[in-house]
């Protein structure tokens, strides 16, 4: 259960802790974030391609389910590599990915509820004013 | 260097993996985010914070969108440019993508060769990165004046529902905001990497502490962050 002290990361310095000194070792090697540069161009290459693929959707005039799901898909790909290589998300210490994770995923639940809001707003307009301006 | 619980024997105590582990990080009388400097911690928090307003901006506009009787203007059609005798959709705003998508790769390049303290590599590519940001605002300038040009406003459009300029004006102004303050900020640190401060260290001026290279990747968040926007604006506001 020694490397448990760093979860999730690519470092493993911390085998079989003989004491301070690996201890200090091994945090001094966490805070820094190196990777070989391949990964990176990986990574940027990915993001075009995935660029690319949006702007494509709109090109066509993909409509309809098709053209949402494929929009979304690109989207949290994109998102999802910036987060986990470019800003080493995939790295760090699992305490700090679920704190800046989480929260964001309860806008999902604010999204729901002004849906529902939105759909109201509109049924009142269309019943009260009609459909014109 | 209060890292994690420190024993009788000098050395970290082992921590479980997953979910127990997080709940010991998260425990009383513990520093949750242990092997992460306080800056890096704080540049997430406000990252996070960053991320709830964009949030808020991206729901009005969904709200406003849903919610209008007036049919929303078709984003392919207003954003096209006219070039050689045709309609492009889009064509400025996967231009500006491409380019902002290309500062990230350069950015994430700088943190690496900032950690290896190669000064002359990391100032280049944050200047690069700079260069590519003010190609990306003021490509957005001239988005904004084509569009008020042609009678954008933040209270109408000649398009139809009007709440489209408002919600234009609002995202787009904010993240352009954003990317500035970044170009602004990476141009003050590229000069401190240039001249060495990191490697003398030599005290800032504002805080007079002792800067370290980690300062470029905490920069290098921020900048990730505001590419990571433009994804979600991308998707939302111009291909939706």
């Amino acid at each position: 259960m020694s490397e448990a002290t760093v979860p999730a990361n690519g470092q493993h310095a911390l085998h079989a802790a003989h004491g301070h000194e690996t201890a200090v070792a091994a945090t001094h090697a966490d805070t820094h974030q190196e990777h070989p540069i391949k990964l990176y161009l990986v990574v940027w290459g990915w993001l075009f391609v995935l660029s690319a693929g949006s702007y494509m959707v709109d090109y066509f005039h993909l409509q309809g389910y098709l053209r949402w799901s494929l929009i979304l898909l690109f989207m949290v790909l994109k998102a999802g590599l910036i987060v986990a290589v470019f800003m080493h998300m995939a790295w760090e210490r699992l305490a700090l990915v679920y704190a800046i994770i989480v929260p964001p995923v309860f806008v999902l639940v604010f999204v729901a509820i002004m849906v529902i809001e939105s759909e109201y707003t509109l049924f009142s307009r269309l019943t009260f004013f009609g459909a014109g301006s | 260097m209060a890292e994690t619980t420190i024993s009788d024997a000098g050395y970290a105590t082992p921590r479980p993996d997953g979910l127990r582990g997080i709940a010991a990080d998260w425990a009383s009388d513990q520093r949750a985010f242990k092997n992460v400097s306080w800056g890096k911690a704080m540049m997430w928090i406000f990252l996070l914070s960053d991320t709830f307003i964009f949030g808020c901006f991206l729901l009005s506009y969904m709200t406003a969108r849903m919610s209008t009787r007036v049919p929303w203007p078709n984003p392919s059609e207003v954003f096209a440019l006219h070039i050689g005798g045709a309609d492009i959709p889009l064509i400025l705003i996967a231009i500006m993508t491409f380019v902002l998508i290309s500062s990230s790769g350069t950015m994430a390049m700088a943190v690496m060769f900032g950690y290896r303290r190669d000064r002359r590599k990391t100032a280049a590519l944050m200047l690069l990165t700079a260069v590519l940001g003010a190609t990306f605002v003021g490509m957005q300038a001239f988005e904004w004046t084509k569009l008020i040009q042609e009678g954008v406003r933040p209270w109408g459009n000649p398009w139809g529902a009007a709440q489209f300029g408002s919600s234009f004006f609002m995202i787009t102004g904010f993240h352009g905001t954003h990317v500035t303050i970044g170009v602004i900020f990476l141009i003050i640190i590229a000069r401190k990497v240039l001249r060495g401060d990191y490697d003398t260290g030599a005290r800032g001026f504002f805080t007079s502490r002792r800067g370290q290279y980690e300062s470029v990747e905490i920069m290098g968040l921020y900048w990730h962050f505001v590419d990571l926007v433009w994804v979600f604006i991308f998707a939302f506001f111009y291909l939706w």
